[in-house]
């Protein structure tokens, strides 16, 4: 079935298919004829039962024969002998449509719409699939319907575990048995099965048995796939945890009216300016989750319960479902200083995307002080223009480094009860890495090469909480440069991957990038992707000039940035700034010197991770009162992406959009506008 | 055979080529000769088909070794007086098997002796891409046979153990022997070869490589041991210890081990439902020579069975081949003779024969400069291996004693190949060897690894040794000597029921004054004497196509090659 090379039709072929498509329309015109005047006579249904013989793929013929059965068991004289043998025609017409074309997706349901009428004997249905799945063992219509059977036939799991290892055994290049594999061990994790209880028991024996594949021939990439499952088995936890929050436990947090900084005295506090008096609390988690509410998470400022607190998540698409949730608390300008305690999931209710539970409910507890407004000042700020210049990170960065690590460690959260218990997660990754490491002596694999990478950044991950170093980051650096020259075909990949890691060790090095508790310069790193928000969430102002950004997901989680610099980077779409919106702080952005408009498609639409996730537009026509000036319906993007920011200051020169009917427009999109490429406005 | 049957004349007296003994290189002579339209006389003396190739009854394979065991009785009177222009040069019977051991351990297997088919030259098998299959198949012959798969090849080691062989990317994947490493190295070398046989340019072996010695190559690509060993000895079949030159007499070269690999590599999966790389036939080996001879008689060939032959004839002016006497008396001519490797002739006692006989009669001598093989056949009651029936163990050479110089090879077969009574094993063991002892020393070492001997025959054992008929012939020194390693620990070891250990001379073919087929050789399967048999047919018929492609409705019969599960 597999790696047979197509060879171009003879004449004869062709005679021959045209032929068949003269029978066909006749055998279709009658069968039409019949249908629309529902005459479900034997020699009606026959003919339809000839139609499908020859083209299994007519979805109206499975359709008329699923009328004609319907309209024969309600026929009063039916007895549950006439019932069975008419079902049993149905699945004798399946099974000759199948041999016809054994990918038929009209015949398969058919097939199972048979069965759901009951009647059948579901063990007769095992057999044909040992038979079909001899033929084509990699078949995914045959393992697809063979879960239904066995799910059908309450087939118990270890049985069709043992079904898929003889498949495996038989030939390993099997995707179709690997998935079902790992589909079958999730399920029996989840009911925590006999034998099954215990992840770290199941999963060493997985290990052992893929390496046999992947060693005996690692070209082969099925093994791989699973592999990869089994990696995401060890890493991922079960439950969702909190992997840090802003503001950190422990920590102060120093709100100013406004842009006036002059806390110096109360380093190595947070401060953050905040206008309207409320601040963000955001809680990042390790995986997406829903259910984050008032209810889930509780917040006490002082003897206030906020139980009316909103809280919203935080990703590109629309969906319930986040790694990232926000909410802003507003603090009464009379208590000048209080304390926050936030508890996540002391109420049951936080549920990942794999419908797990979060479990260890922890509990965060910060200080907050108001520094009363100084509103001669204000004046100045609006007046001034600021920049990230070098000046200004010198000026933020009088901290000393100690402090600033002391407040950064803060954001993590520990989870001891969860890391004993991971203890077999840690052994898992260690045996993995040292399989691997002997594998790329032997061979030179890139697939190899990206398992090891991936593996030594899941180990990093997971000891960070107790060691301060990554200690792998060099090897990782290394095997995705590597990556990067051997394989172009996915230069951007590997790119984007090295991005990430390389802004690991970048924070993880206690280097001067981090020039105060507010600001992080990140410039002129050859980045292609922005990754490790978690550890980011307290910055203010971020320089991420002079890298090759092409997409800035995941940014919305910094809910706290106010200043942005994108110079000099890769985008090339306004779409792509799209998580710059759920910014409300955000009031200087610079995003000169990029690509956008030099692409007449955008191309990110087709990028983003689902396409049915995009949302862009989606709420336009909702809340918008449908404007008239032609220059906004042109330039819809930019409404869309710019009509919610509240910028002060914009630099978007050297994009071949930015020309000046656009900037009149961007002028009339955001009226709060100051500056625009370094012109104040009026 | 001394009350020999009144024998009916045979009618015509002259034909194209006289054929004697069924062996399968006769048998397949017979088959092309009368393919190319020649008229052809298939004689044997035996009462079956097959000669030294045939599968026989229990009872009557020790008389059947044993006739051929003695030397030649000195010709009976010369009648040399005879009127004719002919001189009669007498046959003889060349000894062929010596060292024949007996052993019955079970007495009632006598009365059954019909049920036992058993092969006289074992253990052989068919690879199913070997050439034995593609001259079944070319020639429909394969439409008289019925096959079934061997299922797999095991190392054995001197504790008994039985280690199956990665032979493909399934068994690969699935041992448990071997290590992640070597499972990878094995692979990469498979893959190595598979790009070099399928013509891919940048995995080409080298022309130096291929003329280097197999192990030097094999050491070159870094493999370990054991799988070295795999591949030279359970693969690529060697049969001398390719990593001692003093003793390798046959030393692989990379192109020839290549050749095997690729051999084996296209044999398993060929038939879709034969699981291992060989087939072997129901009934027995002697089926093939059997089913030769059926596609020799639709081609109007004539047999006789039962028919000895007791003298050449030859002109007595020029010294050619003319004819043979019948054990009949009856005279029968022919251009052409094949002779089995049975026979030889002699020279009347006192009479000297004509002179231009005389200067042909040097190269009348069969050759046997490739030593001897020694064999065991032994049947016993429970499977070497408890899940699985039909499989072939090779043990390289050193694996169970420092000087065994030869691979070891055992087949077993079981009652499902109608070899024996339900429920029984056929082993059949064989090594080549310089002399009988050596011989019986490896067969040995491979009973008494695996087998349990029965001790109650040791009474019988020291009456009989000495006779060499049936009884007991394990010697007690070796098997305490082999056995003595602490292996007896674990499963029960089949019981030995009966078995037979000869040694057989092996001479070649030969293409002379007369053409004379060769014995069996020593290798697992039919490929070389297919060779031979094909040099022996173009060097009698050069003009002549050796079975041409014909119009043969069933050439691609694969369903019939295939055995049936």
């Amino acid at each position: 079935m597999h790696g047979r090379p197509r060879k171009a039709p003879k004449p004869e072929d062709e005679a021959a298919s045209s032929a068949k498509a003269q029978k066909l329309r006749a055998l279709q015109t009658q069968f039409f004829s019949f249908h629309h005047n529902k005459i479900y006579t034997k020699e009606a249904v026959e003919l339809s039962a000839k139609l499908l013989e020859i083209n299994p793929e007519s979805y109206t013929a499975w359709n008329y024969r699923k009328l004609a059965v319907e309209h024969y068991l309600n026929l009063p004289d039916c007895n549950p002998d006439s019932i069975k043998s008419v079902l049993d025609d149905e699945l004798r017409v399946v099974e000759n449509a199948l041999r016809q074309n054994f990918k038929s997706y009209g015949a398969w349901h058919h097939r199972k719409w048979v069965l759901s009428k009951g009647h059948s004997s579901i063990d007769n249905e095992l057999r044909l699939l040992d038979k079909f799945q001899k033929a084509d063992s990699r078949n995914f219509h045959a393992w697809n319907y063979r879960r239904f059977v066995a799910e059908s036939m309450k087939r118990s799991e270890q049985d069709e575990l043992k079904y898929t290892e003889d498949m495996i055994y038989a030939n390993f290049s099997n995707y179709s048995a690997w998935h079902n594999r790992s589909v079958l061990l999730s399920a029996l994790f989840d009911k925590k099965a006999e034998g099954f209880l215990l992840k770290e028991k199941v999963l060493p024996e997985e290990y052992e048995f893929i390496h046999q594949a992947i060693f005996t021939d690692p070209d082969d990439q099925s093994g791989w796939f699973y592999h990869l499952w089994l990696l995401d088995q060890t890493v991922t936890t079960d439950s969702p945890l909190l992997a840090s929050s802003w503001p950190g436990h422990g920590s102060d947090v120093l709100l100013v009216g406004d842009r006036c900084y002059n806390g110096s005295a109360f380093s190595p506090f947070s401060a953050l300016h905040s206008d309207s008096g409320s601040f963000p609390i955001v809680l990042y988690f390790n995986q997406p989750v829903r259910g984050v509410n008032s209810s889930t998470v509780t917040v006490e400022c002082g003897f206030n319960k906020n139980e009316d607190l909103l809280w919203k998540p935080l990703s590109a698409s629309n969906s319930q479902t986040a790694r990232v949730w926000v909410a802003h608390l507003k603090v009464s300008s009379s208590d000048l200083h209080s304390t926050v305690e936030v508890s996540v999931g002391h109420t049951k209710g936080i549920i990942s995307t794999r419908g797990f539970e979060y479990s260890h409910p922890s509990m965060l507890s910060f200080k907050v002080h108001v520094q009363p407004m100084e509103r001669d000042s204000s004046q100045v700020s609006v007046a001034e223009s600021i920049s990230l210049r070098e000046e200004n990170f010198k000026v933020y960065g009088k901290q000393s480094e100690e402090s600033i690590i002391d407040s950064f460690d803060q954001l993590i959260i520990k989870n001891g009860h969860e890391t004993t218990a991971s203890n077999w997660r840690f052994e898992a990754l260690a045996k993995e890495i040292e399989c691997f490491r002997e594998l790329l002596s032997l061979v030179d694999c890139k697939i190899g090469k990206l398992t090891l990478a991936r593996l030594l950044k899941a180990y990093d991950a997971m000891s960070y909480p107790f060691a301060n170093k990554l200690v792998h980051s060099e090897e990782v650096l290394e095997l995705y440069s590597d990556l990067m020259k051997l394989d172009r075909t996915h230069y951007q990949f590997y790119k984007d991957e090295r991005s990430i890691v390389l802004l690991q060790k970048y924070k993880d090095s206690v280097s001067s990038a981090i020039c105060g508790p507010i600001c992080l310069r990140l410039n002129n790193l050859s980045l292609s992707r922005m990754g490790a928000f978690e550890k980011l969430l307290w910055v203010q102002m971020l320089d991420l000039s002079h890298n090759e950004l092409q997409s800035i997901e995941g940014l919305e989680a910094m809910q706290l940035l106010s200043c942005l610099s994108l110079r000099n980077n890769k985008l090339r779409s306004l779409t792509a700034l799209e998580p710059l919106r759920k910014l409300k702080l955000l009031r200087i952005l610079d995003i000169s010197y990029n690509q956008i408009g030099d692409h007449s498609i955008d191309t990110t639409r087709y990028v983003c991770s689902s396409p049915l996730s995009h949302s862009v537009g989606s709420e336009l026509n909702r809340d918008e009162t449908v404007t008239s000036d032609v220059a906004l319906i042109n330039n819809w993007e930019a409404f869309y992406i710019f009509k919610d920011f509240n910028l002060n200051q914009l630099d978007i020169v050297g994009n071949t959009i930015a020309d000046e009917k656009f900037k009149s427009v961007l002028v009339k999109i955001m009226p709060k506008l100051k500056q625009l490429d370094g012109k104040l406005l009026d | 055979m001394d009350d020999i049957p009144p024998y009916p004349p045979i009618d015509p007296t002259t034909f194209d080529l006289i054929v004697i003994g069924t062996g399968l290189p006769e048998s397949i002579i017979a088959a092309a000769a009368s393919t190319a339209s020649k008229s052809v006389l298939h004689l044997d003396p035996n009462p079956f088909y097959g000669s030294h190739f045939s599968s026989l009854p229990l009872a009557d394979l020790p008389s059947f070794l044993s006739s051929h065991s003695t030397s030649p009785s000195p010709p009976r009177s010369p009648s040399s007086d005879d009127p004719n222009e002919f001189s009669l040069l007498e046959f003889a019977t060349r000894p062929l098997y010596s060292s024949i051991d007996i052993s019955t351990f079970s007495p009632n297997l006598d009365q059954h002796s019909r049920k036992f088919n058993l092969d006289v030259a074992g253990p052989r098998v068919l690879f199913c891409a070997d050439k034995s299959i593609e001259l079944l198949l070319r020639t429909g012959t394969n439409q008289y046979m019925e096959f079934k798969s061997v299922d797999a090849t095991f190392v054995g080691d001197n504790k008994g153990n039985l280690w199956s062989v990665p032979d493909s990317r399934a068994a690969i994947f699935k041992d448990k022997s071997l290590g992640l490493v070597e499972k990878n190295k094995l692979m990469r070398f498979f893959k190595l070869v598979q790009g070099h046989l399928a013509g891919e340019q940048d995995v080409k072996i080298s022309e130096e490589d291929l003329q280097s010695p197999f192990v030097d190559f094999l050491n070159k690509m870094g493999l370990p041991p054991k799988i070295k060993s795999f591949i030279l000895y359970a693969i690529a079949m060697a049969d001398y210890d390719q990593e001692d030159t003093g003793v390798c007499r046959d030393l692989l070269k990379t192109k020839d081990g290549i050749d095997q690999l690729a051999l084996y590599n296209a044999s398993i999966g060929r038939f879709q439902n034969a699981s291992g790389a060989f087939l072997y036939p129901i009934y027995g080996q002697g089926e093939l020579s059997q089913a030769f001879c059926r596609r020799a008689a639709v081609k109007g060939c004539l047999y006789v069975l039962r028919m000895p032959v007791t003298a050449l004839l030859v002109d007595k002016d020029t010294g050619c081949y003319k004819g043979v006497r019948l054990a009949s008396g009856q005279d029968i001519f022919s251009q052409k003779l094949i002779l089995d490797p049975t026979f030889k002739v002699t020279l009347p006692l006192g009479s000297s024969p004509p002179l231009p006989l005389k200067e042909k009669l040097p190269f009348f001598s069969l050759k046997d400069d490739k030593g001897k093989i020694a064999r065991g056949i032994c049947i016993t009651k429970t499977s070497l291996k408890p899940d699985i029936s039909n499989f072939l163990v090779v043990y390289p050479p050193r694996s169970l004693f420092p000087e065994q110089v030869t691979s070891i090879r055992l087949l077993q077969i079981a009652s499902n190949l109608a070899v024996c009574l339900p429920g029984m094993f056929v082993l059949y063991i064989s090594a080549l060897c310089n002399d009988d002892d050596q011989g019986k020393k490896l067969i040995h070492a491979v009973m008494n690894t695996l087998l349990t001997v029965p001790l109650d025959s040791e009474s019988n054992a020291a009456v009989q040794s000495e006779t060499a008929e049936i009884g007991s012939a394990v010697q007690d020194e070796t098997s305490e000597s082999s056995s003595g390693g602490p292996s007896d620990s674990g499963e029960e070891k089949p019981t030995l029921l009966w078995s037979a250990l000869y040694s057989q001379e092996l001479t070649l073919g030969q293409v002379d004054f007369i053409c004379s087929t060769p014995m069996p050789d020593g290798k697992l399967n039919y490929n070389d004497l297919i060779d031979t048999t094909f040099k022996i047919f173009q060097e009698i018929y050069p003009e002549e196509e050796f079975f041409p492609e014909t119009s043969l409705e069933n050439p691609e019969v694969d369903g019939d090659a295939s055995p049936e599960t």
